[in-house]
Parts: C-alpha cells; structure tokens; sequence
C-alpha cells in the first residue's frame, strides 16, 4: 500500500485520484443517508451532518493555522523565544525591507489604476461593434493562464541579447528599440525600472477581469440616461467623462479594490522572472524567502500577518461599497 | 490570495456580455446611434492597438514554441514569414525528454485538479443548503464567521499546515494538497452558492416539504437541478484557480516529479533554463493548454460567474 501515500507510476496516481474522489463521496453518502433514514431527526443532527464536515476544515486549515501564525510573528527565526514586535521592527527598518515595502507600494497603486483604467477604455471602445465579442476575448485570454505562464510570455518578449556583431534581438521589446535606433535594454536588471516591468505583467492580466466587469455595468446604464444626455449636446469624451463613469461608479470601486487585493498577494510573477533579485521582491514574495528559503520563521510569520493587515481594510471597504450598491438599488 | 466579495452590480443576465451583440433590438439599434461608438477612427484605431498589444506576446511564444532551437537563438519569431519553417521537437522534448518529462508533471496536474474542485464544491454545496434553507440557532452568526474567512490570506496558514502535514507524515503526498485546496477554496464558494441558494423561490422547497420531502431529497431533486449553472460557474473558477496555482503547491508538494504539477515544473525550468526558449515556450503552452481550451469553451459560465463576484485573485 505504498503507493496510497507516495504514488509514482501514472496508474497509481490516476487510482489513487478516484480512490479519494471514492472515499469522499461514500463518507458524505453514509452521513447524508444516516440523516435521510433517521425518523424526525433533531436539527442538530442535520446540521452536523451538512456542515460538520465543513467547519472541521476551516478550523483546522483556516482559523487555527491563521492563529498559529500571528503568535509566531512575535517569536523568534526558530519560533522559540519571544521577540515581541522585533521582527515587525525589522520588516520595517531595514533597508532591505524598506525596498520590499516601496515595491510593494508601487504595484498595489499602479496595478489597480493601470488595469482598470484600460480596461474601462477597452470596454467602452469596443461596446456595441460587431466584433465586440472576439475583441473582449482576446483581453480575457490572459486570465485564464496561470501568472507562471504569463511571467514566460513576457519574460520573452523583454529578453535581451548583448550588442555585438551579428547578434540579433529575439525579445520583441528590445527589437523594437533597435528599430526605433535606441540600444537595447536589460529591462530586468534596471533598478528601480524593473519592478515596472514586472508590474506590466500584472496590468496585462487583471485588465480582462476590469474590463469584462466594466463593460457589464456600462450595458446596463439605462438608455434614457445617455440619450437625454446626447440631446444636451454631449458626446465623445465629455459622455465618458459626465455620463458612463458616474453611473458605474460603485463597479469602479470593486473592480479598484478587486484588483489591489489580487496584486497584494501576488507572488508568483517576481518568482518567475526575477527571483526577487535585483531589487524586485514585494511582501508576499519576501515571505516566502524568509519562510522557505531563510528558515527565519517568525519574520515570515510576520510578513504574512502584514500582508494579511493590509487586505483587510481593502475587503472591509469593498463590501461596504457592495453593500451601499445593493441599498441604492 | 483569498476570495473576494461579490459584485452584486448588475443583473448578470442583462449583462451578459455575450448576448448583446447577436440580438440587437431595435432601441439598442437606436442607442447604437445615439452613442455612436466608435464613430471616430481615433478610437478603432486606440481599440486595435490595446487589442494587439494584449494578444501579440502570447502569439509571440506561441509560434516561437514550433521553431527550431538554432533558429530561437539566431533569430526574432517576426522573422519567421522569411524563412518559415516550423517543427514539433520541441514539444516532443519538453513532454518527454528525460530532463523536463512535463508528461509525467500534466498527470500530477490533473491528479491535484480533478478532487480539489469535486470535494469543495460538493461541501460547500451542503454547507450552502444548511445556511440557506435549514433554520437553526446560530445560523446567522457562523455564516459571517465563514463569510469573514475570506480575508485570510492563505499565506497566513502555510507554515503551520505544513508543520502539522509533516507530523502526520502526509507532506509531500496528494492527499494533502487536496486538502489544502479544498480549505482554501470553501469560504468563497459557501458564499457564492449560498447567494444562488437563496434566489431559489422558498414555494418550491416549501411545496416539497409539504410533499414530506426530507433535507436530503430536497437538496437532491428540488435545488440541485437549479444550480447546475452556479456549480458550473464555481467550478471553473476553481478549476483555473487550482490549475494554476503554484504557491499551495510549492509549499505541499516541493519540487518532486512525484507530487508537484506542471506550474511548479514550467517555474522551476524559467529560473534554471532562463536562457533555454525552445523548451521554455514549448513548456509554457502544455501548461497553458488545458485552461486555455476549458476557458474558450467555458467563457459564457466563466463571465456569469465573474459578474456574481466569485474571484480569486
């Protein structure tokens, strides 16, 4: 029975997938069942059964670990002397930390802005034209890959190859350049240039979401708004500015706050393309380092309680605005 | 990353991205010429250029993953038009070549996918009934407890489910990575279902009730049936979103070709065989395939899904 933990041959794994899928619904089964024959069963029970399962995983793998993590913060790289708020200290003093915290700074502005901006361009120019549907597809491909994906794309388009002799550009970037009679660059390196171009990533994925979202709310500002607007003698960009914008302000807030929650936890595009070398790291990325990699558990601890300090008042906001959607309603 | 609240801002049938062009009313026609979109070539010309700068990058890997790895090294991929020439080796070598062996990583992928998106769902969908239509104390209490989950960021969690993984002797195994998905995911998709749950009109479970229908039968052939979108929403997103994930897997699975699925694979070859485009490329798009494929075929769910507020970022 080896293989039931340590499944190496394809066969195994494939049967040990529906071994698990299996056992979970014969579990399920026999409590649902259990529940369904048992006579004017007390609601308890039923809500055992129904939920049991449930709130025994997210305490075990939410509530306790969550625990477990902010008293860790307080202990030291071993986790076994208290240390107090040394390592929150450290996270912010630190010049090292500092360029983590600025980095940081810059993608959870820019990202949200960048992606929502033109996203909302997007989906304005494209609403109604016959190719509105390939048109949206194409900005929401990008969604659907994974951020590694992602990071390769672009990590090929910003290659870069040394000028000299016959050696030509194959990164579509630094070709442009040498078109355009500008040497070719080492986007990744520059600092503090290269967390921009990390940050691009990032703008090129969420603007899909931004804009699938954007463009749901602009077909839904009511057509009498925009023709009584239109006989007032507005259009173009003064319609934009005056008429759409306003009307899907509440989905511009959720889309804004969306967005710089997803970019917050990030970690996967600096991990790809730069390995957080080079002055690129940012908290989420620096809390997998110092966890996995420095073995320095309560600064890590420290960083995912920071992390999770600052999504907070972001999702607070963002249901608080969902909230005051839904009552205008 | 967590889930994030829903945006409850449209009614997500008007604003069904997709329909809107295929049947045009004959006000939308009007509106059409109110508005006046894209009247001016400025703006097809602005909607052109973002549409090629989002889709060229991608094409660019693209095409570079079926040219020869001399040309890769010599040559830009907008060369090819000179001298076309393409090939498969490279997808032959990063499927099966002795140092990548991404075939053996896909399966891992599909082993880790298939249960973390079955188990959650088919929990949160109880666990959705029980909020919605089981009338018990303290309901409203633990569904904001549930509902407040979503802030924690799942980078909170790792080093101490990990620590008590290794005490059971489980780390490195599917069986705890299945788990951790199914954790990770459950906050968000109780919310989402139980949103759905509740638009379900109470007559007809309380008719079945009447009927002296159980909790189990109704759940079963009353809602069920009702909810195959919503499930079916959910379940791509947590699809794309276990797929795709790398952290919970770095952190569960490590680096063995046992265990760990394709985006830790396609990662680790980015940071070892940087400068290596033919299996890079190559790599990209195995990983790439199968969401790309679900999502084109899927999209119209996926949006739906999108507009009620299941995102994970």
């Amino acid at each position: 029975m080896d293989w039931f933990i340590h499944a190496d041959e394809t066969t195994h794994k494939l049967l040990l997938m529906g071994l698990a899928v299996l056992l979970f619904v014969v579990v399920m089964g026999a409590i649902l069942f259990g529940i369904d024959k048992i006579k004017r069963a007390p609601t308890w029970l039923v809500v055992t059964g129904f939920l049991g399962p449930t709130m025994l995983f997210l305490v075990f793998g939410l509530l306790y670990p969550g625990l477990r993590t902010i008293r860790g913060s307080f202990y030291d790289a071993r986790g076994q002397s208290f240390v107090g708020f040394d390592n929150y200290a450290a996270a912010f003093t630190e010049p090292q930390f500092q360029i983590v915290l600025r980095n940081t700074l810059f993608w959870v502005v820019l990202v949200p802005v960048l992606a929502t901006f033109i996203g909302l361009v997007y989906a304005v120019l494209v609403d109604r034209t016959r190719m509105e549907s390939l048109a949206k597809t194409l900005m929401f491909l990008p969604m659907s890959i994974s951020l590694v994906g992602a990071s390769i794309i672009w990590k090929f388009v910003y290659e870069y190859r040394p000028v000299q002799g016959e050696i030509q550009q194959i990164g579509l970037l630094n070709q442009f350049l040498v078109w355009i009679g500008v040497p070719p660059q080492q986007f990744l390196l520059g600092q503090p240039w290269n967390t921009f171009f990390l940050i691009a990533v990032m703008v090129w994925i969420q603007a899909g979401f931004a804009m699938t979202v954007l463009s749901a709310a602009i077909k839904a500002i009511p057509d009498d708004i925009t023709e009584a607007a239109r006989l007032d003698g507005l259009h173009g960009l003064s319609m934009f500015r005056f008429i759409t914008v306003p009307s899907i302000r509440p989905a511009l807030v959720v889309v804004l706050t969306t967005i710089a929650m997803a970019t917050l936890k990030v970690f996967d595009i600096v991990r790809t393309m730069t390995g957080g070398n080079y002055g690129t790291s940012v908290v989420a990325y620096e809390f997998y380092t110092q966890s996995f990699r420095a073995q320095n558990a309560g600064l890590g601890a420290a960083l995912a309680v920071l992390l999770f300090v600052l999504v907070t008042p972001i999702v607070v906001y963002n249901v608080r605005q969902l909230r005051l959607a839904e009552e205008i309603r | 990353m967590t889930a994030i609240p829903p945006t409850t801002l449209v009614d997500s049938r008007a604003a069904d991205t997709r329909r809107a062009p295929r049947k045009l009313s004959r006000a939308e026609k009007r509106a059409i010429a109110v508005k006046g979109k894209l009247s001016s070539p400025w703006a097809s010309g602005l909607a052109i250029i973002i549409a090629i700068l989002w889709t060229v990058p991608t094409f660019g890997l693209f095409v570079t993953s079926f040219r020869s790895r001399a040309d890769i090294r010599t040559s830009g991929w907008w060369t090819l038009w000179r001298d076309p020439a393409l090939t498969l080796d490279n997808y032959q070598e990063a499927l099966f070549g002795s140092s990548t062996n991404l075939a053996t990583f896909f399966v891992n992928s599909v082993v880790i996918t298939v249960p973390s998106v079955l188990i959650p769902i088919s929990l949160a969908l109880l666990g959705a009934y029980a909020f919605a239509w089981i009338d018990f104390r303290g309901r409203n209490l633990l569904f904001v407890a549930v509902f407040a989950l979503q802030v924690v960021p799942i980078q909170v969690t790792l080093i101490p489910l990990l620590s008590q993984y290794v005490d059971w002797g489980l780390a490195g195994s599917f069986w705890v990575i299945w788990l951790s998905h199914t954790i990770f995911a459950l906050p968000l998709a109780i919310y989402l279902l139980h949103n759905f749950m509740k638009d379900i009109p109470p007559s007809l479970v309380e008719a079945a009730r009447v009927d002296g229908a159980g909790h189990v039968k109704i759940f079963f052939q009353v809602l069920m049936p009702l909810l195959t979108p919503a499930i079916a929403s959910f379940a791509i997103f947590q699809f794309l979103w276990v797929w795709n994930d790398l952290l919970v897997a770095l952190t569960f699975a490590g680096g063995t070709t046992d265990v760990a699925p394709l985006t830790v694979r396609v990662a680790e070859l980015a940071g070892s065989r940087g400068s290596q485009w033919q299996l890079l490329s190559a790599g990209a798009f195995v990983a790439m395939i199968v969401p790309l494929v679900v999502f084109l075929a899927l999209q119209r769910y996926f949006v739906r899904g999108l507009l009620a507020g299941s995102v994970k970022g």
